[in-house]
């Protein structure tokens, strides 16, 4: 308990030097006033704009208001969109996410049984996936994005090449992997974002197979007369599973934040999107909000990855217990 | 190449029914994303652009930016103070309710009561004192002074329907609920991000347009939007790309529209202050003189610049070389100005004159994600600069960061593009003394500053007999230019791609219009 008390508050500590930075900096490029105010606009204009968007009064103060609405769950209306920043933002987030965790999905599902083929067999299909994983790391996302949708939209035109399918509300959540279509849209973004995290589960999966059929508790399993599958499966897999959902947690926040190109390439109506907008315009409101957001996912799902330790391994658990 | 026609002949057979729309209905590619359908939240063209299908205005902007009877039959001046608009009859709204002035009135008044728009429409209403509702179907203006372009600016404000939109937030717009013109397209539905529904009004009072249903899809960066026309995912594109456009001009499944935009490109010179930030002897310290104050120096440096090359090579053949402020056919170009010739010699006789025989050096600020090419135009211009011995060094940056530093005046040279439908309008803010209470020279960080220049322009903003008018904004162009107030470079060429079945009417102010797309075969647009 006393564990996660810390944490929160640590938590807050990070949100709080985040907000003073993003908004100092963005105060520091410019004033979205001389960007979108009428190229007619006289003085008064002016000053009513500025004044209209609470723009007038010293900095320090505008942060001050800011703190005191963020404290009521208000962090201020977006300049260009004139609505409220957090629902603007927790609109588009259902598509961030379904393409994020699709896109997870996409890596588990290839990643982990090309890695744990990869690392029981020394032969030339091994080698070709070491060398998938390879590329999968040094290729640009944007440029497997545009190379992916030549190839699949424009040539061959299987898939749509951008855009979000039609969505249907689960709950009041907007989601567009219930249909076919939805999928066709979904699969040629969710591939691009996935395929940096397939390459790294594969390596990450490959050495810990690799290194596990060496340990004592390998040979041990094999002694008894397990079948090499059993081993495998059971054994060998559930050991691999610390280090494998550590990294999926830090790569779900990461693959969060790098969905803002594969969105951009794709067109898809994600939060990214929004925040690129925003900062072309300079709209403060939308840009902390977004980035609060996202740090506060950073700081929950790695709150999240520490509990699920205490699950899987039974030995941390007893020792967090007694702290 | 074969098999890749012969699997394509296999896949149309299989998903034909997804890849063809329906041959009524037509999907466009946007490349700004639209932040709200409130058309009087904040004016920006991506939003003005949506507004136009389902909003009308009084006065519209035909193809060639000249004012055509929209909502209003007609109007006229009846006092140098007082404009008189005749709406048209029987104008409907999309909920059946029928057009007054009272709407007008109303949607004239609606700019000034929204409080927190960074960009708001009050430019346009401000200089109205009164509005007087002389019956149901005429409107009275009167402005503080003698005011000609009155009827320009009724061109940007839409007319809502006073029932649906008294009290109405701009929520209330994008939910659809306030949504009610009296525009070419009714509004089906928003996605926030993605696309726009439309459908047609069918009791439109103008020309009915060719489309039943229109998707407005916004696809803003510029590889992915091209990809959505060579995919068949939409019909027409916006913006094209220009590393593309020859590509497809080969290509027989497309069609290139192209024409001069308003867009006008043009350098801005510190001329005022004895000293400037960027300027610097040829060994790079700073100058204690500051020569840009010199006519001399301004003509050397304009002739300098090879405009032919410049939009021919770096521009890539999107553009041509620039004599105004403004694009031709617009009011106030004057047909006899010319592009100032390329006369390297010239303008190092000039620079000797003006006691800079060796030169000088200089810094040229621009931004890199505005205009067309607008970081090679900034190295051409430089390079130009250097060879008549004017060491020009290049800085570009975002124009986030551009535009607020520009107009404080941190520079000693900067690019800027101006889109105007009006000269006298453009030049009282790029040329005029700056005077920020009356909102002359907005964007004359310069300092320009000529008696006779600014006494042009207050007759030619004054008159409201246009053909005086065109004559008093041509003059005073004329004469800012011979002082070199800027050294215009090149009008912008705009670009719109789509499917070979498909015509569009380019237009000049650079919108696109669901409703000015035809087909064709039949040559309607």
């Amino acid at each position: 308990m006393n564990f996660l008390l810390r944490r929160l508050v640590h938590g807050g500590i990070v949100l709080l030097a985040m907000s003073l930075l993003v908004f100092a900096a963005v105060y520091a490029i410019g004033s979205p006033v001389d960007l979108l105010v009428d190229p007619n606009a006289d003085a008064t204009d002016r000053e009513r704009v500025i004044r209209g968007l609470g723009l007038d009064r010293p900095l320090p103060l505008q942060y001050l208001l800011f703190l005191k609405g963020a404290l009521s769950g208000n962090l201020g209306n977006s300049f260009i969109y004139g609505t409220p920043a957090i629902p603007l933002i927790l609109s588009r987030l259902p598509a961030t996410l379904e393409l994020a965790l699709s896109a997870l999905a996409i890596a588990v599902l290839v990643g982990l049984p090309l890695g744990l083929y990869a690392g029981t067999k020394r032969n030339s299909a091994s080698r070709l996936i070491e060398g998938f994983a390879l590329l999968g790391f040094s290729l640009p996302t944007f440029w497997i994005g545009l190379m992916l949708i030549l190839v699949f939209a424009v040539d061959l035109q299987w898939l749509p090449p951008g855009g979000r399918g039609p969505t249907y509300e689960v709950f009041g959540i907007e989601l567009s992997c219930l249909s076919r279509e939805g999928w066709r849209h979904l699969l040629l973004p969710a591939t691009t974002l996935a395929l940096f995290n397939i390459a790294l589960l594969i390596r990450v999966t490959r050495s810990g197979v690799a290194d596990a059929l060496g340990r004592d508790y390998v040979r041990f399993a094999r002694s008894r007369g397990l079948g090499p599958a059993h081993i495998l499966g059971v054994h060998v897999l559930r050991n691999l599973m610390i280090p494998i959902i550590t990294l999926l947690g830090l790569e779900f926040g990461s693959t969060v934040a790098f969905a803002v190109v594969t969105e951009s390439v794709f067109g898809w109506p994600g939060m990214g999107k929004l925040l690129i907008d925003a900062v072309g315009t300079l709209d403060r409101p939308l840009i902390v909000a977004y980035l609060l957001l996202t740090t506060t996912l950073f700081v929950a799902v790695n709150l999240l990855i520490d509990v699920s330790y205490g699950l899987l391994d039974p030995r941390l658990r007893r020792e967090s217990g007694d702290a | 190449m074969k098999f890749r026609h012969t699997l394509l002949v296999l896949l149309l057979g299989a998903t034909g029914g997804l890849l063809s729309a329906r041959a009524a209905d037509l999907s466009i590619g946007l490349a700004a994303d639209v932040s709200s359908l409130d058309p009087h939240y904040l004016n920006v063209a991506s939003n003005v652009a949506v507004a136009s299908h389902l909003f009308d205005t009084l006065v519209q902007i035909d193809a060639d930016g000249k004012l055509t009877p929209g909502l209003a039959e007609s109007w006229k001046a009846v006092s140098p103070t007082i404009w008189e608009f005749r709406l048209r009859k029987g104008v409907r709204f999309h909920d059946g309710s029928e057009l007054t002035a009272e709407d007008v009135a109303f949607s004239l008044d609606r700019p000034a009561t929204i409080l927190n728009s960074p960009g708001p429409f009050t430019p346009f209403t401000k200089l109205i004192v009164e509005k007087r509702v002389v019956d149901a179907h005429t409107l009275r203006l009167t402005t503080a002074q003698p005011y000609g372009p009155l009827p320009l600016d009724m061109a940007s404000i839409f007319v809502v329907s006073k029932k649906a939109a008294a009290g109405a937030t701009t929520e209330d717009f994008n939910s659809g609920k306030a949504l009610i013109g009296c525009g070419p397209y009714k509004f089906v539905r928003f996605r926030r991000g993605e696309s726009i529904e439309l459908t047609r009004n069918e009791t439109y009072w103008g020309p009915k347009p060719a489309w039943e249903k229109v998707d407005l899809r916004i696809i803003s960066a510029d590889a992915p939007r091209l990809a959505a026309l060579l995919a068949g995912q939409v019909d027409a594109i916006e913006n094209m790309p220009p590393g593309d456009i020859l590509r497809l001009k080969g290509d027989t499944r497309f069609r290139i529209e192209q024409r001069v935009s308003w867009r006008t490109l043009f350098l801005q010179l510190d001329q005022a202050r004895e000293r400037s930030p960027y300027v610097t002897d040829t060994a790079g310290r700073p100058l204690d003189k500051n020569p840009l104050r010199d006519p001399r120096v301004r003509l050397a440096l304009s002739k300098s610049i090879d405009r032919k090359a410049l939009v021919n090579s770096t521009l890539e053949g999107l553009g041509i070389p620039a004599a105004s402020v403004v694009a031709p056919g617009i009011l106030g170009h004057g047909e006899t100005l010319k592009a100032e010739v390329y006369d390297p010699e010239g303008a190092k006789k000039l620079l000797r004159e003006a006691g800079y025989p060796e030169g000088f050096g200089l810094t040229l600020h621009g931004p890199n994600n505005r205009y067309i090419n607008d970081d090679q135009v900034l190295q051409t211009v430089a390079q130009f600069f250097s060879r008549i011995g004017v060491k020009t060094k290049v800085e570009a940056m975002p124009l986030a960061v551009y535009f607020g530093r520009l107009r404080n005046a941190s520079f000693s040279i900067g690019l800027l593009g101006w889109g105007s439908l009006a000269g006298d309008f453009a030049l009282r803010n790029l040329a005029g003394t700056a005077d920020p209470a009356s909102g002359w020279g907005t964007w004359n960080w310069g300092g320009y500053n000529n008696p006779q220049v600014d006494a042009l322009l207050h007759s030619s903003l004054a008159s409201v007999d246009e053909k005086k008018r065109r004559q008093l904004a041509e003059d005073a162009i004329a004469l800012a230019l011979k002082d070199q107030a800027l050294i215009p470079l090149h009008h912008q060429i705009a670009t719109w791609a789509m499917k070979r079945k498909l015509r569009y009417l380019p237009r000049v102010d650079e919108y696109t219009f669901a409703h000015q797309f035809g087909n064709a075969a039949s040559g309607a647009r």
